[in-house]
């Protein structure tokens, strides 16, 4: 049996951090991209596009994470497409943050009054111009508290990865706890680093969001 | 290379789909009166003349927020353990999901309190109301009226990443999607099948608890 200090298990949990924070990244660099499309098939003005950005918004918030994993990792393979845990978790939290973000953006996009829509239009600008230069700023600056308050919840989605395999924070602390024997010292550690990651994001939202109150 | 979609083990399923539902419901339903309860009491207590009360129920609602719901699960079905406390797994997964979601619903709760205006509780004291009373009875149930979708939606949010509880094999929906998947060898019917049957829990969950809240929260202030 190999021993472990407490200084093993630390560093052993933060050199795998790094995955929960690259995953974290990439996840949300996706969903911001594919998310940007569902926002604008949400809020388009034909009735099929906006009915197919709604569906896909609610398929994705209206089934669990993990069996989007699931469904992901264990099925595609039987369609004949093999599939790495990297690439399922990847894929898996890229199309659930973009559903997730295009719903918060849609807020944002609502909230901007009807005048700087006309605004836009009485400029000569065309829709996407109109979209980019006018609408989209002060949606997003609208969003920016629940936005990032979503990257927080995001980050604790990384968890589930390590369900169908990813090798990250969780999944190394199972393998050092099944080599130790110590759950409760590897998982409140665990918890620690998590909270370390997220709390300051919780802040960070928290004054997004007084800051955006006052205005 | 062709793959045959084959639904065909559907039939034999069936009972296994209805008793994983079934668990699924069993534990929201439990953990989401008690979470309920239980964040009235948080909210109330956060807004206490206690500090050391306001600070400890900060620190909690903090600490749980800032934490994967899969890593508090770990923590109390593998850690409590070392401590001398040995759970159940359906027991340890009710007390997850209820600290879990405690922690949610006591900052929504407590949002629906401040949202009372405050000549509504200086109108019940007036009155000659005790401040229990006005709490129980006048405060309160507009708090709730308030708060009732945040607190559905949470509810339902909840509901959905309570699948993560398979993995200390309690026996509901995705414990049993995974069983059957491993005797069928048609993981992505299964998974496909089983995601369909969430989303119809979730959209039924919601409208149960939207009508029902429509009932019982009538009157009062809009």
């Amino acid at each position: 049996m190999i021993e472990f200090t407490f200084w093993d298990i630390v560093r052993n949990l933060l050199l795998a951090a790094r995955w929960t924070i690259l995953l974290s990244i990439v996840a949300f660099i996706g969903g911001t991209i594919v998310g940007l499309t569902i926002l604008f098939l949400r809020i388009s003005k034909r009735r099929m596009l906006r009915k197919f950005g709604e569906y896909y918004i609610g398929l994705f918030q209206g089934t669990p994470l993990l069996m989007q994993l699931f469904l992901l990792f264990f099925g595609l393979p039987m369609l004949g497409i093999r599939i790495e845990p990297w690439t399922a978790a990847v894929l898996g939290l890229t199309l659930c943050a973009s559903a997730f973000l295009a719903e918060i953006w849609r807020g944002g996009v609502e909230a901007v009054p009807v005048g700087q829509w006309d605004a836009g239009s009485s400029l000569g600008l065309h829709y996407v111009s109109q979209m980019r230069l006018i609408v989209l700023p002060q949606a997003f600056s609208m969003t920016r508290a629940p936005t990032v308050g979503f990257l927080v919840q995001l980050i604790k989605s990384t968890a589930l990865t390590s369900i169908i395999g990813f090798e990250e924070l969780v999944r190394t602390s199972n393998a050092i706890n099944n080599a130790t024997f110590e759950p409760f010292k590897v998982y409140g550690l665990v918890a620690l680093i998590y909270f370390a990651l997220c709390f300051p994001l919780t802040r960070y939202a928290r004054v997004l969001e007084l800051r955006a109150a006052r205005y | 290379m062709g793959y045959v979609l084959d639904f065909g083990w559907l039939t034999d399923a069936s009972g296994a789909i209805v008793n994983g539902a079934a668990m699924t419901m069993f534990l929201i339903a439990v953990s989401a009166v008690a979470g309920t309860v239980l964040s009235i009491l948080g909210a109330a207590g956060r807004r206490s003349r206690h500090a050391v009360l306001r600070r400890a129920i900060a620190a909690y609602v903090e600490l749980i927020r800032n934490t994967p719901f899969l890593v508090q699960l770990f923590f109390i079905f593998f850690g409590l353990p070392s401590l001398g406390i040995r759970l159940d797994p359906v027991v340890a997964a009710i007390l997850a999901m209820t600290l879990n979601m405690t922690a949610y619903t006591t900052e929504i709760v407590g949002a629906g309190l401040d949202a009372v205006p405050k000549g509504q509780r200086e109108a019940a004291l007036a009155l000659g109301l005790r401040p229990r009373q006005v709490f129980i009875k006048v405060v309160l149930p507009q708090a709730l009226k308030v708060i009732f979708p945040a607190l559905t939606s949470q509810i339902v949010i909840m509901m959905l990443e309570s699948a993560v509880v398979s993995q200390i094999a309690v026996r509901e929906l995705t414990y049993e999607a995974d069983m059957l998947q491993a005797r069928t060898f048609r993981a992505f019917e299964t998974y496909f099948i089983f995601t369909l049957v969430y989303l119809a829990l979730s959209i039924g969950l919601r409208r149960l608890l939207v009508a029902g809240g429509n009932r019982m929260l009538s009157g009062g202030l809009s």
